[in-house]
């Protein structure tokens, strides 16, 4: 089947999409948006996470026909054109990548964080970086990177 | 395979009726999972998203369905698609009870999609919002081209992943009474997020008519109610609303054990038999306690 779908501002189109497909497939191998990575396609690892219409969901769990007229925002979606999000910059700067794997989806789901919530507590943090695992850093560098980040928005007056 | 995407309810039943093997898909949570792992490979897949009535919950108002016309018989209608973070969000007040069961659903990614419209339909012994369900004695809206009907969640669960629903109907909405009293839930599992139930209890206190109702999860073929352990309570709190002291230590321990009883557990991967029943013993004790101590002192409120 065909499905139109808007991802980053963009209109596109994937053809000979299967009925059971999921919209990390499409994005992935039809779209070309490798960004959004695929480990586990349970729900488990949040590695995929994208926004689907605004919300912060695993894109393994949604099919793609699902997300027909919809929207999505991916993690190449985030930077503005070089310049990077302030949550991908807190991310390089704070030392919370290192394989990199489970980089993009802890950056969708630290983003819809912040973006919700400005001043997160530490525990407010780990609860909404539940769904992502990362096999790595022990997570410590990661939590520094979401406060580095929400301190810089909350000064700038947010992101979009 | 068929993608059906309804654009509204009497489309989705009418799609339903000429496709009865379709597999209805909402938050795909469950069901994704068993597509990319080549699980299943239903015929058609019934997509509900695009279903902006199965989206919605109200209240019913006025003095509500209850025949006596205590303000208390006001219901909400949660609509089958209705995901676990709105519940969680707009909810609270009103539904403590399956609020609290959302707050432990999977992750925020979960609960974001996911839908107790889904859970109804995987009918899992294991989920979460089945337990507030029983414990607030709710009934499932089920419907199809020949009409609706209203389930109580009591009868809704027929054995592991079996309800009472028929091939052509879909789960369109779960009624539940507003909260009058306070109500809990507590589960058991190796960490915070992300766990299937070892085991899961359910307790709601019903004030104004000296009512108990309870909800076992993960630990019997279906969801189960503890129906002594419930009459034990409400004989134990009668007498006890109008000016309410702690609990006796007997009390809150016979009921532990009365829960336990009520539990039909196996041994799995996630916990032997004899560990879910202590495990419920001690949740149906302590959510009990917390229950009473939220009455007594009035901390519970009812406001969204
Ligand atoms: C990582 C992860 C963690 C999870 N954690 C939990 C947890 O902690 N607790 C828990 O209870 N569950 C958990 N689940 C399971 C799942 O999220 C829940 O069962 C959820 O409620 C399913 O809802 P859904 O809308 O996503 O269902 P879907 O996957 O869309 O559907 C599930 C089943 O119900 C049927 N169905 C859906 N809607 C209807 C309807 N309106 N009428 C009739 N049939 C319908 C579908 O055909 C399918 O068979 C988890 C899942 C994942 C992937
Ligand atoms: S790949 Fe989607 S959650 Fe792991
Ligand atoms: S950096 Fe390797 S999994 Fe997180």
């Amino acid at each position: 089947m065909r499905v139109n779908i808007e991802v980053n501002g963009e209109q596109r189109v994937a053809d000979t999409v299967w009925e059971g497909e999921s919209l990390l497939y499409v994005l992935r191998e039809r779209l070309g948006l490798p960004g959004s990575k695929n480990a586990c396609e349970q729900g488990e690892c949040g590695s995929c996470t994208v926004y689907l219409d605004d919300v912060a969901v695993c894109a393994c769990l949604v099919a793609a026909g699902q997300a027909e007229g919809r929207s999505v925002r991916t993690v190449e979606g985030l930077a503005d054109g070089d310049r990077l999000d302030p949550m991908q910059q807190a991310f390089v700067e704070a030392g919370a990548v290192q394989c990199g794997f489970c980089t993009p989806g802890l950056i969708v789901a630290a983003h819809d964080l912040v973006r919700r919530n400005p001043r997160p507590s530490d525990l407010e943090i780990r609860e909404s970086l539940a769904g992502n695992l990362c096999r790595c850093t022990g997570y410590e560098k990661i939590l520094d990177a979401v406060r580095l980040a929400a301190e810089r928005m909350g000064a700038s007056g947010g992101t979009a | 395979m068929e993608f059906l995407r309804p654009a509204s309810l009497t489309e989705a039943l009418e799609a339903k009726a000429a496709h009865p093997d379709a597999t209805p898909i909402a938050g795909g949570t469950d069901l994704m999972v068993e597509l990319n792992f080549d699980k299943r490979r239903p015929s058609a897949l019934l997509d509900l998203t695009g279903v902006a009535e199965l989206a919605e919950w109200d209240t019913d108002g006025g003095s509500g369905g209850d025949p006596g016309g205590d303000p208390g018989g006001d219901t909400v209608r949660l609509g089958a698609c209705v995901p676990y973070s709105r519940i969680i969000g707009e909810l609270g007040g009103r539904l403590p009870g399956l609020a609290m069961a959302a707050r432990t659903v999977g992750s925020p990614q979960i609960r974001n999609r996911g839908t107790v419209g889904g859970n109804l339909g995987s009918a899992s012994p294991a989920g979460d919002a089945h337990p507030p369900l029983l414990a607030a004695g709710a009934a499932v809206e089920a419907a199809s081209t020949r009409g609706s009907r209203r389930i109580p969640a009591a009868e809704f669960f027929h054995g592991p992943k079996r309800s009472a629903l028929a091939a052509d109907e879909l789960v369109v909405a779960v009624h539940l009474p507003v909260a009058t009293g306070p109500q809990q839930f507590s589960k058991v599992g190796t960490r915070n997020a992300m766990v299937i139930a070892v085991c899961s209890f359910s307790l709601a206190l019903h004030p104004e008519t000296g009512a108990v109702g309870t909800g076992i999860g993960s630990a019997g073929p279906t969801p189960l109610r503890a129906e002594d352990a419930q009459l034990f309570a409400a004989a134990e709190l009668e007498g006890r609303w109008e000016a309410p002291g702690p609990l006796p230590d007997s009390v809150l321990r016979r009921f532990g054990e009365l829960v336990a009883a009520a539990a039909k557990p196996i041994d799995d991967v996630r916990g032997t038999a004899e560990y879910r029943r202590h495990a419920l013993a001690v949740l149906a004790r302590r959510t009990l306690t917390w229950a009473w101590d939220d009455y007594r002192t009035g901390s519970w409120s009812r406001c969204a």
